[in-house]
């Protein structure tokens, strides 16, 4: 059997700023930030108040009164992800390929969100450790089960594939497609609706990355509080949102003549085992990633167009990380430009690995790069070319993408250009 | 490609005991396990039977600096993880790391934990949660906390597929293997007892309210009345076989076959499952492993103890194996539904029932629901084929289907200690 190879066909993106891929486009490419004063419930109490909140319309998403009644802010999102993404990829399924047809989603933390605001009722503000049941609304156990997110997205399409949650953290929204792929490559799917959401803007998480100090504290310029590489900055800015891909078989997409943005080239990941929130400084298990994805793809470290870094902003992801690169891609890490799109959507756990690979995929067909906004100052340990501010238009060929999370996951992904002619129908 | 995948250890920490021992003894006597909650006072609640770890003392199995950070969830699959490895014949540091690899399924997460935190972020004085909460309640904590401890460094997974996951991990475990780490830990622990927990799942509907802990948990029963929630699960070593041989480790079973489907319809009063995809899952698993219906040994059953989907599964079953009755088994009475620990549990079974060359009577049915007439154990009896079939459901709709092809019966050599094949920087095609 010849190697099943893996192309994206569609995109769909919930982002801070920008609700829909063209939107999401243009507010990165723009270098405008979407990180302001929380405004879901009052900030104030904690230390980090700020966010990148999406403006979501679950009506204008074309969700249905049912949807939007029983799926929590998160499902809602990657629903309203997965409808743009069809729609962009032109399938319409027979019932034959709804059996080939699966659902592979990433959360960080699933329906904590849900959770929160029903333990606030049920315990009556934490009064009560036994819980009154009786207040509970009736979609408390889709809340309970992160499985809701592929099971809802499954059945809003009529998708009869394999259907699974991947949540390995922050690196959810990579290790989701790339289980995707797997699945794919492996004849076990031909198409499988892949990405991630995390809706994560709700008092328990603000203060549990306050009690880290992870989450930046810069309450008083929330526009440029997300300063990846800049060696002023002083931690992450929590964020939501979504995006889904139309992955597909290569000779099923061809087949019926798609627009394919690109091939996912390369997949892998690598665990440091050292520290469930630290990281070494060498980066050692990144870049082994990294290595290990190039091979995959048979690139060379000299071919990589284009790195969107995992960028989250705090002191050590970003030294962290380019030691990694430094590491696995040798002198051609000078040459590469390298961004951080959370510098203006923030980070949204587990959902931001999957919005980076849509960025990829959109780089790679518009031949654009996205800026790390809000760099001003050097640091001498991040001393790459971060694309300051401004987007830099260029032919990307192959894009890498990374991420790295709590539990101490490192994940790699590479997307590629299709030469036209391997396009054609 | 052609990697095949087999389990080498073994590590249960359930209702039905810590260890393949206790475990077995349980299933053996059909001895069953559930019994009030003691986590917490269920005495508010419908539901106030449940299946817990007898005696679990989680200072036996990590020290306080780990247990502190975690939750009883991870407690639990610290105890199975060091029972697998120890089962396998395998260092608990992994002595090739980026060979070793860690894939378990987890529904819900850090309950216990969760709930303290979240009362004291709004029943406090402070408005704060402590330094543990951002690793202790999310879905990678004991992957992650598992990958430090025992140096799994390979490319490791959390998956949520609600109870059909633990199943799932298993599979993925093979792809793994397939793709170049030659040891993967797989399976689930779960616990969902706290009270908040308790309240959400009541919220599925689907939850016994039978207060008699001996006439709870009855699936396929003219009586079921729903399920009983349980604790705990199974972790496995999950090894390429050239891997396993190589170091003389004893082999209970491959995992041969796998199949997943989804019903794209929502867990419901009015719904029972599509026994369709159901049907779909069992049959790419067989496919899968190359057997065909008629040379399934025995089935362990999904058993969700609700009466409309357990009809539904005997649909499906009737579906597959057609005139030929095919033996099915549950021991999920003796312990209580432990949702993707649970699944992971009836693969030890299996595997253990191949180990032990017995298949284990059925717990219940004492008197099988119009419909639901299947072949069910009645006595133990001598494995013949050696095909087991695994089955189980995700709540709203998920599918998973297991074949494992058992090792003959013998006694267990004492593996040799962690004689690994050089070190590797792991691979993944």
């Amino acid at each position: 059997m010849t190697a099943r190879r893996t192309v994206v066909t569609g995109v769909g993106v919930v982002a801070p700023g920008g609700v829909t891929r063209d939107r999401f486009w243009k507010t990165i490419t723009e270098g405008r930030t979407a990180t302001r004063r929380i405004t879901f419930f009052d900030p104030s109490p904690f230390r980090s108040r700020i966010a990148a909140e999406c403006d979501f319309d679950p009506v204008a998403a074309g969700l249905t009164e049912a949807e939007r009644r029983r799926a929590d802010r998160y499902v809602q999102f990657a629903l309203a992800c997965s409808i743009e993404a069809l729609a962009d990829s032109g399938l319409e399924l027979t019932d034959a390929q709804r059996d080939r047809a699966g659902v592979v989603l990433g959360t960080a933390v699933g329906g904590t969100m849900a959770l929160e605001q029903e333990y606030v009722t049920v315990s009556d503000s934490g009064r009560h450790w036994l819980v009154d049941h009786a207040r509970g609304g009736p979609y408390l156990y889709q809340a309970l089960v992160p499985s809701s997110l592929a099971a809802d997205v499954a059945c809003r399409h009529g998708l009869h594939g394999p259907a699974q949650v991947v949540s390995t953290g922050c690196t959810s929204g990579i290790d989701a497609i790339g289980y995707a792929h797997q699945l794919i490559a492996d004849d076990e799917a031909d198409v499988v609706l892949a990405g991630a959401a995390d809706s994560p803007i709700s008092p328990v998480t603000v203060a549990s990355f306050d009690a880290i100090k992870a989450t930046s504290p810069d309450n008083d310029d929330p526009a440029h509080a997300s300063r990846p590489f800049d060696a002023d900055r002083h931690g992450f800015v929590l964020a939501e949102g979504a995006a889904v891909l139309v992955l597909e078989e290569y000779g099923h997409a061809r087949r019926r003549g798609a627009h394919v943005y690109c091939e996912l080239a390369g997949y892998a990941s690598r665990s440091n085992g050292y520290h469930m929130t630290g990281l070494r400084p060498d980066g050692l298990e990144m870049a082994l990633a990294i290595s290990a994805a190039l091979k995959q793809a048979r690139l060379a470290p000299e071919q990589v167009s284009y790195v969107s870094a995992h960028g989250s902003g705090t002191r050590q992801n970003d030294r962290h990380e380019t030691a990694a690169f430094k590491r696995a891609l040798g002198e051609a890490a000078r040459r590469v430009p390298v961004s951080s799109i959370k510098s203006m959507v923030g980070h949204s756990l587990g959902a931001i690995g999957s919005i980076e690979m849509a960025a990829c995929a959109l780089a790679v067909e518009y031949g654009v790069v996205p800026p790390t906004a809000n760099w001003a100052t050097r640091d001498p340990e991040c001393d790459l070319d971060y694309v300051p501010n401004v987007a830099r238009e260029l032919p990307v060929d192959v894009a890498l993408s990374v991420g790295s999370g709590f539990g101490g996951f490192q994940s790699a992904m590479l997307f590629r250009r299709l030469p036209p002619a391997a396009v054609a129908a | 490609m052609s990697a095949r995948a087999v389990v080498t250890g073994i590590g249960v920490v359930a209702p039905s005991g810590v260890g393949v021992d206790a475990h077995w003894a349980t299933v053996a006597s059909g001895t069953r396990r559930t019994g009030p909650i003691t986590l917490f006072d269920p005495t508010p609640y419908p539901t106030r039977v449940a299946g817990e770890v007898p005696d679990f003392a989680a200072p036996t199995w990590a020290e306080n600096r780990r247990l502190v950070q975690t939750d009883r969830w991870t407690h639990l699959g610290f105890a199975a993880t060091r029972l697998a490895l120890d089962d396998a014949g395998l260092p608990e540091r992994a002595p090739d790391p980026y060979g070793y690899a860690v894939t378990l399924a987890s529904s819900s997460g850090g309950n216990l934990f969760g709930q303290r935190e979240l009362q004291r972020l709004w029943g406090g004085p402070s408005r704060t949660v402590g330094a543990y909460q951002s690793i202790a309640w999310f879905y990678a904590a004991s992957v992650g906390q598992l990958s430090i401890h025992h140096q799994f460094k390979g490319p490791s997974g959390v998956l949520v597929s609600e109870s059909a996951g633990g199943l799932d991990s298993l599979a993925h475990a093979v792809r793994t293997v397939r793709r170049g780490t030659p040891v993967v830990i797989a399976g689930a622990t779960e616990c969902p007892l706290s009270p908040y927990a308790l309240a959400c799942q009541l919220a599925s509907g689907l939850l016994s309210g039978e207060a008699d802990p001996a006439r709870a948990y009855r699936p396929f029963d003219a009586d079921a009345a729903g399920y009983v929630p349980a604790e705990g699960g199974a972790v496995f070593v999950v090894e390429e076989m050239g891997h396993a041989l190589a170091r003389g480790a004893r082999i209970y079973g491959e995992v041969t076959g796998w199949g997943a489907t989804h019903d794209a319809a929502h867990t419901g009063p009015d719904s029972a499952g599509d026994p369709a995809q159901y049907a779909r899952a069992v049959r790419l698993a067989l496919d899968r492993a190359a057997v065909a219906p008629g040379d399934v040994d025995v089935v362990l059953p999904d058993a969700l103890g609700v009466p409309r989907y357990d009809r539904a599964e005997a649909d499906a079953l009737r579906a597959v194996f057609g005139s030929r009755p095919v033996p099915v088994t549950t021991q999920k009475p003796l312990t209580g539904r432990a949702h993707q620990g649970g699944s992971a549990l009836d693969v030890a079974t299996a595997l253990l029932a191949f180990a032990h060359d017995t298949l284990p009577a059925s717990a219940g049915p004492d008197r099988p629901a119009d419909g639901c007439e299947l072949d069910f154990l009645r006595s133990p009896r001598r494995p013949d084929s050696r095909v087991a079939l695994v089955c189980a459901r995700g709540f709203d709709g998920f599918n998973s289907a297991l074949v494992l092809r058992g090792a003959a019966a013998r006694p267990a050599p004492r593996p040799r200690r962690a004689t690994v094949p050089g070190p590797t920087e792991g691979t993944d095609e």
